[in-house]
């Protein structure tokens, strides 16, 4: 009796999204809170930022002019931008992907890192092949690996009702210490002492640059996961079943959803990022797994998801911008002389803000619809 | 730095101390222009100390002109300030201290700026294999630990002395064994005992270790990890002693700190700095590419004394220095066994500083408790 009527009340808003909340004509009051919302924070936060920089004896309109022309103001710096971009882009989805779900993935760290181990140990196996077909056989290998490593955490959710958040923060750890394991291990390089790191990756199968710019191929493969990612979560029946997860577990279960194999596969995709920035760091940038690939980006790329508000498009502009927001580090310190922490005062600013403009969704009465 | 959020209250408020340390030299005509690079905050009481320290040094000589930048990841952050400082900062000599700067980051851009002169802290460079333009230095540190071990081993009532290290790899196992071989000089008896932490900065973790061997009875700690900051005030915090490394944390413990390993890197810098001025090079040959030394050659220097240290222990450590001074010390002289009991340096042998095995340490001595093994 009770199922029965839970199931007569709850499957109406089950059914209801694909007839009219789904892929109806775009809501423009909605829209206008969703652009605006973070329009407004950031600057919220801009000014914040602005007045610690005040306090720290710098003019903030010199320093907010520093940092968009060491963020944007050239090819050159641009260029900068867009290769610090490009492994957030990718971590970002970690995030991501499971958000849809209603889960709170913050092992971005961890599946790049595994992700990176990964793409070496592949990378060095099949060193003898052609440059072309390491590189793929070094981007599945990260994926693969990335991608397990969350849906880890997705099945220890699912299965044994594990807070994924705790456990995605743990299994970072559990990451970096693999890590460090491995590179001081089986696949030490003997002849790296004091930093032990795997056996090199050979130059010829490593990732170049983007021909007449010093960004590698990286962000090519960040900017095309995101759009992906973006038409896999907004225009496929995939996505949809997702989102109704995330809206409401019981509802998506009655309606007959898969919701243990969808949940899974959108964290071994959001893990799958990851991982590929993993490999990409290895592959583009250091060339061996060693500590190094332990850089934070996975950190960073949570802010990412966070103010693109899972945005598949959003997320390649906002890592633009946070990309940004890090090269222009440097100048703050060289030019006004201000502490190396500045821009993760700022970083740190941004977020808070961000966070807490999520609870204002729907709070001002200008952008909701009138009742009809 | 592992999450930003927490590490930037930590780095905001070593920054502003960090602001008010910069000196700023303002001078007409042509300057040779220095880079500083550092991995961490540069009031860290560590390894990025050292080398702000020696920035500041360097930077009183009223012709050079020096930018830094500090907490710079060992990702292509590195690359780009690299880049920028000779870009838009016109500097032509470059020391980006962090070991792991090196390899891809350093080599890939000076391939990049061949007029550009790169020192880096760590002795990797080899010759052919490298670019001409990139030259490397590093101190015989070990030499101020024999001496600390010296002063620990006096200190000490228990005979149990602790010491709390990042990695078992050759650098660190070096300055764990030259600490316990100074100790045991004065005190046979008395043991080391190691515990790795694993990473190079892992306060929590640190914190932990130190508790955990004053409450096993040791009553000297030292360590070999990129920040001593948390281990010599939990030391200070328990009433035990603790000697130094990489820079002088005497305010950090005004009762129980004995000594310290520290680098001194102004000399070294101040001489790259003048055969860049006098128009030499690395790629010219005029500068050697790799540049060592200890104590004699003004490299490394001991901490003062704190004030529990005792008369005997001064003067036993001053007679030690003394040798050091003159060069007739060897740390690494035969018979040595490892704390297996295997033979590791036989009688009649006697490793200098410079000797290549020396580098390739993958044991610890007698004397030591713990696993060279991770």
């Amino acid at each position: 009796m009770e199922t029965e009527q839970s199931a007569r009340t709850v499957q109406p808003i089950a059914l209801e999204p694909p007839k009219t909340g789904f892929r109806v004509p775009v809501n423009c009051r909605r829209s206008a809170e969703a652009i605006l919302m973070p329009v407004g924070a950031v600057m919220l936060a801009l000014a914040l930022f602005g007045a610690f920089c005040a306090a720290q004896g710098a003019n903030p309109f010199a320093v907010f002019a520093s940092i968009n022309r060491a963020a944007f103001g050239s090819w050159y710096s641009f260029q900068n931008t867009l290769i610090r971009a490009a492994p957030l882009m990718l971590a970002a989805l970690c995030t991501a992907m499971p958000a849809r779900l209603g889960y709170v993935v913050i092992g971005n760290e961890g599946a790049l890192v595994v992700g990176g181990l990964g793409a070496t140990a592949i990378g060095l196996a099949v060193a003898a092949w052609p440059p072309l077909m390491v590189l793929t056989a070094m981007a599945f290998a990260g994926m693969i690996c990335g991608g397990l490593w969350i849906t880890v955490v997705g099945a220890l959710k699912h299965y044994r009702g594990v807070n994924e958040t705790i456990s995605s923060l743990l299994m970072n750890y559990i990451a970096i210490a693999l890590l460090n394991h491995l590179v001081n291990g089986p696949m030490k390089d003997p002849s790296s002492l004091n930093k032990p790191s795997s056996y090199p990756i050979a130059d010829e199968n490593m990732l170049q640059s983007i021909p007449g710019t010093i960004v590698h191929w990286g962000l090519v493969y960040g900017v095309v996961a995101c759009l992906i990612v973006w038409f896999l979560m907004e225009h496929t029946t995939f996505g949809f079943k997702a989102k109704m997860i995330g809206g409401n577990i019981r509802a998506a279960r009655i309606a007959g959803l898969s919701v243990g194999s969808v949940g899974l596969i959108t964290c071994f995709i959001g893990g799958a990022g990851a991982g590929l920035a993993g490999m990409v760091e290895v592959a583009a940038v250091h060339g061996r797994a060693n500590e190094s690939l332990n850089a934070s980006y996975g950190y960073s790329s949570i802010l990412v998801a966070f103010v693109a508000r899972q945005h598949g498009l959003a997320m390649i502009l906002v890592a633009m911008l946070l990309g940004g927001i890090l090269a222009s580090g440097g100048i703050l310190q060289r030019n006004f002389h201000l502490p190396d922490a500045t821009i993760l005062v700022f970083q740190g600013l941004v977020f808070l803000v961000i966070l807490f403009s999520d609870s204002l969704y729907g709070k001002f009465g200008i952008f909701q619809e009138k009742k009809a | 730095m592992k999450f930003p959020l927490r590490s930037t209250l930590i780095a905001v408020a070593a920054g502003l101390a960090g602001l008010a340390m910069t000196t700023h030299l303002r001078a007409a005509d042509a300057k040779v222009v220095a880079g500083f690079i550092y991995v961490g905050p540069k009031d860290d009481y560590g390894y990025n100390q050292a080398h702000s320290e020696g920035k500041v040094g360097v930077s009183k000589l009223a012709w050079v002109k020096s930018v830094e930048e500090a907490s710079v990841p060992e990702t292509t952050a590195v690359q780009e300030t690299m880049r920028n400082m000779i870009n838009l900062d016109g500097a032509t000599m470059l020391f980006p201290t962090s070991f792991g700067y090196f390899d891809p980051h350093i080599l890939k851009v000076a391939k990049q700026y061949p007029k550009v002169q790169f020192f880096h802290c760590g002795g990797m460079y080899t010759e052919g294999k490298h670019p001409a333009n990139v030259g490397s230095y590093f101190g015989y540190i070990d030499e101020a630990e024999y001496l600390s071990g010296i002063v620990a081993a006096y200190a000490s009532k228990s005979g149990k002395l602790g010491f709390i290290a990042a990695k078992p790899i050759p650098q660190v196992l070096r300055n764990i064994n030259s600490f316990t071989l100074g100790a045991r000089s004065v005190k046979p008896a008395v043991t080391v005992q190691v515990i790795f932490t694993g990473d190079w900065s892992i306060p929590v973790k640190e914190a932990e270790s130190a508790t955990s061997l004053i409450d096993q009875g040791v009553d000297v700690l030292t360590c070999h990890v990129d920040s001593p900051k948390v281990i010599i005030e939990t030391a200070e915090r328990r009433g035990i002693y603790v000697c130094g490394y990489h820079a002088n944390g005497e305010k950090l413990a005004t009762k129980g700190y004995l000594t310290g390993a520290e680098w001194d890197w102004t000399k070294v810098y101040s001489d790259y700095a003048t055969w860049v001025k006098e128009g030499k090079s690395l790629s010219a040959g005029t500068i050697p590419h790799l540049i060592r030394g200890g104590l004699k050659e003004g490299f490394v220097k001991l901490s003062p004394y704190g004030p529990a240290v005792s008369e005997e222990a001064r003067k036993d450590a001053e007679a030690a220095k003394a040798k050091f001074m003159d060069g007739s010390m060897v740390i690494y002289k035969g018979p040595i066994k490892d704390n297996s009991g295997k033979v590791v340096i036989p009688e009649g042998i006697e490793m200098k500083q410079q000797d290549i095995n020396l580098e390739k340490m993958d044991w610890l001595v007698e004397g030591v408790k713990g696993s060279s093994k991770s």
